[in-house]
């Protein structure tokens, strides 16, 4: 299991979830991870995804105007 | 046991996909979604950056789609390919920048190659007959399945019982009784269905989904090429077109002037790439000039951004303009009288 970042600073939605739809494509399950965006958006956007696509968001949160969301690789 | 039949369905985030999925869905078809991203999405963009929609909530409609349904969505950036299909469309244009029929044929066709791909078995869309005047209707639908490659592999769920059978319908991988004969502009049928099948809370019927529609932004890609000389563009040009007032006092350059704070916050991720003015003594806007400008016209520029600054009356507004490589000037001007910013420099 290993831990990946990916910065979509500056993207808006809903390029931080292709880039995050495409990044995942890349992983191994139990792999973990966590899209920096500026895009508010992505706090509705990339757990959406996730539900619908089987992955699982551990953790979302904001500070200083970005947004961290931290998902997991399911087995989808 | 039959073989489970799968349908990628494409899913714009308004009520006809969605309907359209689900119909296949009830006939126990494996569906998936694919949801392409031009740029030109109205959405999403314009909520991330205007303040004054930053209270709404926040939702991608293609994805509170498949997740109503319960279905897969596949998020497709189709940016670059997008632009010969806006650039060159061979069917030509709807009443604005919209190149609709070609805009179809093309998603159309990159979904059936999506299926190919995939193993999926036909092609469902929620085009109804006489519903658009370019792309849905009668005369056009076949010209979709035919140019986009998929042929009778392409339903149309909800008004399939106007059209002739389909692949699906033919092999009987799903009852054509069991379909819908909707036409024309007319959404309470539409409407109906989403009530029997339970939506609530569905993307509004008829809302425009992409920019290229809008007179307004076509007015300002077409203002864009022109200046240029050529019609191209990247995604910072297009994501600009969303933002601000867009003012041309010449040809060789325009002002692009924050509306509001998120506008003003969004600008000010381009000074480096653009001259940038804003005012000193006084609240204002963020305003970057787009060409290039002799001292004359970073003046007026400066007097013109002035004018939207709330020292709009003083006698004497500070402006600094920055350059794109942090030089800055000060220039302390006289706010240009709501009357001398002509008509036609509003692009």
């Amino acid at each position: 299991m290993a831990h990946y970042e990916l910065d979509a600073r500056r993207m808006f939605c809903p390029m931080p979830v292709i880039r995050t739809q495409d990044k995942i494509k890349e992983l191994q399950v139990g792999d973990t991870l966590e899209v920096v965006a500026t895009d508010p958006g992505v706090l509705s956007d990339i757990p959406a995804w996730s539900r619908i696509n089987g992955h699982k968001v551990l953790e979302t949160r904001e500070a200083d105007d970005e947004v961290f969301v931290l998902v997991e690789v399911c087995d989808a | 046991m039959s073989q489970q039949r799968k349908a990628v369905a494409l899913i714009s985030g308004g009520l006809d996909s969605l309907l359209a999925a689900k119909v296949m869905l009830e006939q126990g078809i494996h569906v998936e979604g694919i949801n392409f991203f031009t740029g030109f999405c109205v959405e999403g963009h314009t909520h991330a950056i205007r303040k004054q929609d930053k209270d709404k909530p926040k939702r991608n409609n293609a994805l509170w789609s498949a997740e109503q349904l319960g279905i897969k969505l596949h998020i497709i950036d189709i940016v670059d390919e997008y632009k010969d299909v806006l650039i060159n469309p061979k069917h030509g244009y709807g009443k604005n920048m919209n190149p609709c029929l070609d805009c179809k044929v093309f998603m159309v066709n990159k979904a059936r190659e999506w299926a190919d791909e995939n193993g999926f078995d036909f092609i469902i869309t929620g085009e109804v007959v006489g519903q658009r005047p370019m792309s849905q209707r009668k005369e056009t639908m076949p010209v979709v399945s035919r140019e986009s490659g998929a042929g009778d592999r392409l339903l149309r769920p909800l008004c399939a019982k106007n059209l002739p059978p389909t692949l699906p319908e033919t092999e009987g991988w799903i009852k054509r009784e069991e379909l819908y004969g909707f036409s024309g502009r007319n959404r309470k049928p539409q409407m109906a269905l989403a009530a029997e099948f339970g939506f609530e809370d569905y993307a509004k019927p008829a809302g425009g989904c992409c920019f290229l529609t809008d007179e307004s932004y076509s007015a300002k890609l077409v203002d864009l090429w022109d200046a240029r000389g050529s019609r191209e563009y990247e995604m910072d040009d297009i994501m600009l077109l969303k933002v601000g007032r867009h003012i041309r006092p010449s040809p060789n350059y325009k002002l692009i002037i924050g509306r509001e704070d998120g506008e003003n916050k969004f600008l000010q991720g381009y000074k480096n790439s653009f001259i940038s003015l804003k005012t000193m003594d006084c609240p204002g806007p963020l305003t970057l000039l787009d060409g290039v400008a002799t001292d004359d016209d970073l003046k007026l520029a400066a007097q013109i951004a002035a004018r939207f600054s709330q020292g709009r009356n003083a006698e004497s507004v500070t402006i600094e303009a920055r350059r794109t490589n942090g030089d800055t000037t000060t220039l302390n001007v006289t706010p240009l009288h709501a009357d001398d910013i002509k008509k036609e420099w509003y692009v």
